[in-house]
């Protein structure tokens, strides 16, 4: 299985459309070029490409996807009205498809929330429109209707490169994010890194340790028989080292969900992905 | 409820389970004690009680005690055990290649030799970032526990 060996022979090399990475074929596995000499990798790889065939072949059947059905529950919530304003998501943005163009790939992003500019990712967006827009209560994290709609609206750019903003305003979050990523956490004492920066590619056990990107959230994964959210996958990475996770869209997951983002700055979004 | 003869009760009842326990872990180093020589080895026993490599090697393949084929591969256990890890060294020979206090200390604490090792240190409460309640305060492996997985690793020879 692929191993992080580099230069197996080239079979084919592509630009994206984007133009922002250069796409290459080893071995049947789709490898990325990073985004910039500050990377700390030599090659960016979506976790689709550590699964075996019948995973990918799922993902890549829309019919079949699991993750279908929780976007057919996103397309029904996008146009029914909800809340004391009489709206729906559809009232003020019309067809999902180009209002919600170019969104999926960006995020996380500087908003407004609440008076205050914050980062935002999509959930977190979708639930500040309830709040402030249509007078509708905000959805509880990974409820199938929240997770639904993500899923929606990140899917409209699927195929389209990540593109995330880390200059100027964005800083801070990003080098606290970064900060986390390289922070150890719980009894066992391990951070992000050790396990998706210098082993990927490796097994622990059974598990076939990936880059951890983020480009496919929210994912259907056959260890929860259902959808999640990356904040989840993050609080199930933190348990799994006997830590104590943070609340799901809190500052720090918000910080985490920018770095990661960007460590796959290039990699086609995959939503709905499917994976282990 | 609360009448002078239950409290007093309480406080013998308490005063004698604490004295048990004392007694009980009596001659254990705790993990804040655990005398490193040299930063390289700990030569002496954390319990004074010998090691046994039979229920070491239940510690060292358990999922929830010390699961180290989640990282490690050992040959001699590959029948009864799949899927072991590769982002650690196989530890076949480690015995002819590390000393008892060498492997005493790579147990209790490998960062003492390696400070960005990803092995836990399976000995130590300190220095620990929000670590979950359930653990709090908790080593991985009890102090016979590390004695017994040493035991077991000296019998790792080639």
């Amino acid at each position: 299985m692929m191993k992080k060996t580099v230069g197996l022979g080239v079979a084919a090399s592509v630009v994206l459309a984007g133009g922002l990475a250069v796409a290459e074929l080893r071995e049947g596995y789709v490898y990325f070029e990073p985004s910039s000499e500050e990377h700390p990798l030599d090659e960016i790889i979506s976790g689709r490409e550590f699964r075996d065939d019948a995973t990918r072949a799922l993902q890549e059947d829309d019919f079949e996807n699991p993750g279908f059905l929780s976007l057919e529950e996103g397309e029904e919530l996008w146009s029914t009205v909800d809340g004391s304003e009489n709206k729906s998501c559809e009232s003020c943005h019309g067809d999902v498809a180009e209002g919600m163009a170019g969104v999926g790939s960006t995020y996380p992003k500087l908003m407004a929330q609440g008076g205050k500019t914050t980062l935002t990712n999509i959930e977190n967006q979708i639930n500040t429109c309830r709040t402030e827009r249509m007078g509708a209560e905000a959805y509880k994290y990974d409820k199938p209707q929240l997770t639904g709609l993500t899923v929606l609206i990140k899917n409209v750019d699927r195929g389209e490169p990540v593109n995330v903003s880390t200059e100027g305003d964005y800083e801070s979050w990003f080098k606290k994010g970064e900060e986390l990523y390289y922070t150890r956490v719980g009894q066992l004492d391990m951070s992000c890194a050790h396990c998706h920066e210098e082993h990927y590619g490796e097994y622990i056990r059974a598990d076939h340790l990936s880059q951890g990107q983020t480009n496919g959230f929210p994912t259907y994964r056959f260890k929860w028989q259902g959808m999640g959210s990356l904040h989840r996958r993050f609080s199930g990475c933190m348990k799994n080292i006997r830590g104590v996770p943070y609340a799901k869209g809190s500052d720090e997951f918000l910080a985490l969900e920018l770095y990661t983002a960007w460590r796959g700055q290039g990699l086609p979004v995959e939503t709905p992905s499917v994976r282990n | 409820m609360s009448s002078p003869l239950w409290t007093y009760r309480m406080a013998l009842g308490a005063a004698v389970a604490a004295l048990t326990v004392a007694t009980a872990l009596a001659g254990t180093v705790g993990p804040g004690d655990v005398e490193i020589v040299d930063d390289s080895a700990i030569p002496a026993s954390l319990t004074g009680v010998a090691g046994d490599p039979v229920a070491g090697k239940d510690v060292f393949t358990g999922r929830k005690l010390g699961n180290c084929l989640a990282c490690h591969q050992v040959s001699s256990l590959m029948d009864e055990q799949q899927f072991h890890g590769e982002v650690a060294p196989p530890l076949d020979g480690v015995a002819d290649r590390y000393s008892e206090g060498e492997l005493r200390l790579q147990v209790v604490n490998s960062k003492v030799i390696n400070e960005d090792t990803l092995m836990p240190a399976f000995y130590r409460v300190e220095g620990l970032n929000r670590v979950n309640e359930k653990f709090e305060g908790k080593t991985i492996l009890t102090a016979q526990q590390v004695e017994d997985v040493v035991a077991y690793l000296q019998t790792l020879k080639e």
